[in-house]
């Protein structure tokens, strides 16, 4: 068979790489320019090698990273002096990831990540930065569609979970790409209800505030700055006060609606005829993710508290090759209201109707799972209290305020029930569904085929409660999920209703018995044949 | 309904090597606490002492016996189940078509015991399944058996 050649990366990326360091060089050149009061030699010097370092650092890249899509295989060379050569199965890639950003656009280029099975972070992902978009397209197509060649396993397709074929449009194998999902600028409202928004403000201020005062500006010197604290300062207290949170809410939502409409501007979410689920979106970095269909292992439906209270929800796909630490890997949704999660969650699992999967209704967990919640979120409270009384009867001054934290008490209380409310678990045909949490709610279902293996855990306080956490593990996203305080005998039902068999079962009931009685050579001892 | 426990129990050797360990840690935790208790004769730090010192005695003592008494594993041509774990407690089983490699090790401590685990790695990233505390031939020969049947049983593993 023929190799492809070596293909390098696009020389565009030189300029990119360039640009991009920019802003570190003038800081360094800043230093040295201001910070070293020696002769003008050394600035020379400095002013001159420190582009040159990064051009030549860009050229080495330029030189020596080189890429080739085999009939099999896809490799990858890197480095001058510790070379590297890996090398990844073709039927290994799960995602290709492109992304462009501004300065990457002005050129047409793109950085295509490539996710592969493996579990290690590392050697999981190939990362191009950056190639022609033109070939990062056509790599995202090649690498993904299994249809047309000889390596493509035959249980390609019909491994594809049907569901109900026919009632659900779209179902099975498609023609052509067919959307699932897409943006409506209804769903801004949701936007002020994240932290994006708010971080990224915190960054804008910091660099501004920063920049002011290495300019040289102090912003007590601005007349507006004067101009409206005096006005502030004439107002009674608690107009000043609510003066200033509203401004700051209204800083704070149209910020995090500019996020949202930058990270999620022309989003769509639309399933592919090679068996990819695509996803673009972004108004100044675009952002183009491909999950291979097959791959899929289940999707999650994510609620913070702010959301929830306004009804609204994130979603995001289980699958392998995405990067479980990176937050923003697998979105499928920008935040939306809960019930297109659940219905984008199902169409993305190819089943008709959202109660199969992240929908469905859960079966609640043992009172004893309450009792637990209770003690875990009131117990530190009560220790907290009981330490702000101390304090108050050390320093009378606070001795007034100090009931104020009483008011933690019952607010503990009832987060600790809503996170019973909220634990659940429940078996559809084909997904395993599982839900906990209260400051973030969360629903998972985990394709019951993908899961595999079960790990049963149990403390000390667990055992006394007749309580067990089962762990269900698969090769995608997290690596497992975690089905939090089971009674024994649900737990055991759990593990062999989807692999019948697989945990050998006893029935007197008493777990803590076995350890103690079973010593007694109750079974042979080890004969391995 | 409970599970059953695994057939197996660990080597009794294992005892010993538990001990060890369980004396090295104690020794690790006590040791900088004695020697500080030599240059100062502070209060608080005889108070911490002495409790570290029950506590590891009681460590020593107790963990090994009990942790030999929980300790189970059981290797058929379906699946690979243990229980591990002494205060807590955990089980773990995989499915032979699910088991990506199965390795061997003898750390120099288990060498001088002439014991071995076994550990069974699966896709996920969320850790392999550990058989701790085997006589060495007995891991070679369960090691053997289970690449013979995973090599018979040639899933994708994901």
């Amino acid at each position: 068979m023929n190799e492809p050649a070596w293909r390098r990366l696009d020389v565009r990326m030189l300029a990119v790489f360039s640009l991009s360091e920019v802003g570190a060089v003038v800081v360094v050149l800043f230093i040295m320019l201001i910070g070293s009061r020696g002769d003008g030699a050394w600035q020379l010097i400095g002013a001159v090698l420190a582009p040159s370092a990064l051009v030549t650092h860009g050229l080495l890249r330029w030189l020596t990273v080189r890429y080739r899509v085999g009939v099999e295989r896809i490799e990858l060379r890197s480095g001058l002096l510790n070379r590297q050569v890996r090398s990844v199965p073709r039927d290994r890639v799960r995602t290709v990831d492109l992304t462009s950003s501004p300065l990457h656009r002005l050129f047409g280029l793109s950085v295509v990540e490539i996710g592969t099975g493996s579990s290690t972070a590392k050697d999981g992902r190939l990362h191009l930065n950056a190639v022609a978009t033109k070939e990062g397209e056509r790599l995202r197509r090649e690498l993904l569609d299994r249809s047309p060649i000889a390596w493509a396993k035959p249980t390609a397709l019909s491994a594809l979970p049907t569901s109900v074929p026919g009632t659900l449009p779209g179902s099975g194998p498609v023609r052509e790409s067919h959307l699932v999902a897409t943006l409506r600028l209804s769903w801004l409202r949701f936007a002020p209800l994240t932290t994006a928004g708010l971080v990224a403000l915190s960054a804008v201020f910091g660099t501004g505030f920063k920049l002011a005062d290495d300019v040289g500006v102090r912003l007590g010197d601005l007349d507006a700055v004067h101009r409206v604290g005096d006005r502030l300062g004439a107002a009674p207290l608690w107009l000043a006060v609510v003066a200033l949170t509203l401004g700051v809410l209204v800083v704070v939502a149209l910020g995090s609606m500019a996020v949202y409409l930058e990270g999620w501007w022309g989003y769509r979410l639309t399933r592919e005829p090679d068996g990819t689920l695509r996803l673009r979106r972004g108004l100044l970095t675009t952002r183009s993710l491909s999950i291979e269909q097959r791959r899929m292992r289940g999707a999650e439906v994510a609620e913070s508290l702010l959301l929830r209270l306004f009804g609204g929800a994130r979603c995001a796909a289980v699958s392998t090759g995405l990067d479980a630490k990176a937050t923003s890997h697998g979105a499928l949704l920008p935040p939306a209201p809960l019930a297109e999660a659940h219905r984008v969650a199902a169409q993305v699992l190819l089943l008709g109707d959202p109660a199969d999967a992240t929908g469905a209704a859960l079966d609640q967990h043992p009172p004893a799972a309450l009792r637990r919640r209770l003690i875990r979120t009131l117990l530190p409270t009560v220790i907290v209290v009981a330490s702000a009384w101390w304090l108050a009867t050390t320093v009378p001054q606070l001795a007034p305020a100090w009931p104020a934290a009483l008011l933690a008490l019952p607010l503990a209380a009832l987060l600790g029930l809503d996170r019973y409310r909220n634990l659940g678990h429940a078996l559809r045909p084909e997904y395993l569904v599982i839900g906990q949490g209260s400051l973030i709610r969360r629903r998972v279902a985990l394709q019951r085929r993908g899961i595999i293996g079960w790990r049963l855990r149990q403390s000390v306080v667990q055992r006394l409660a007749g309580l067990v956490t089962v762990d269900v593990v698969t090769a995608a996203s997290a690596g497992r999920y975690s089905v939090v305080d089971l009674s024994m005998d649900a737990a055991v039902h759990l593990v062999n209703e989807v692999n019948p068999g697989l945990l050998p079962t006893r029935h007197p009931t008493n777990l803590s018995a076995d350890l103690t009685n079973d010593q007694e050579g109750r079974f042979a001892e080890p004969t391995l044949s | 309904m409970a599970p059953r426990p695994p057939r197996h129990r660990v080597n009794p050797r294992a005892l010993r090597w538990w001990t060890v360990q369980a004396a090295l840690t104690s020794a690790a935790a006590l040791l900088p606490q004695l020697v500080a208790l030599e240059l100062s004769d502070a209060r608080w730090l005889v108070v911490t002492t002495s409790v570290t010192a029950c506590l590891a005695a009681a460590y020593v003592l107790i963990m090994p016996s009990w942790r030999y008494r929980v300790h189970r594993w059981e290797a058929d041509e379906h699946a690979v189940y243990t229980l591990a774990g002494w205060l807590h407690l955990e089980w773990r089983v995989v499915p032979i078509s699910r088991i990506q490699t199965i390795d061997i090790e003898r750390t120099l401590l288990q060498r001088l015991f002439g014991l071995a685990t076994v550990t069974v790695t699966t896709a996920s990233a969320a850790g392999p399944v550990r058989i701790v505390g085997l006589d060495a031939q007995e891991a070679d020969r369960l090691v053997r058996r289970l690449t013979a049947i995973t090599q018979a049983d040639r899933g994708d593993a994901t």
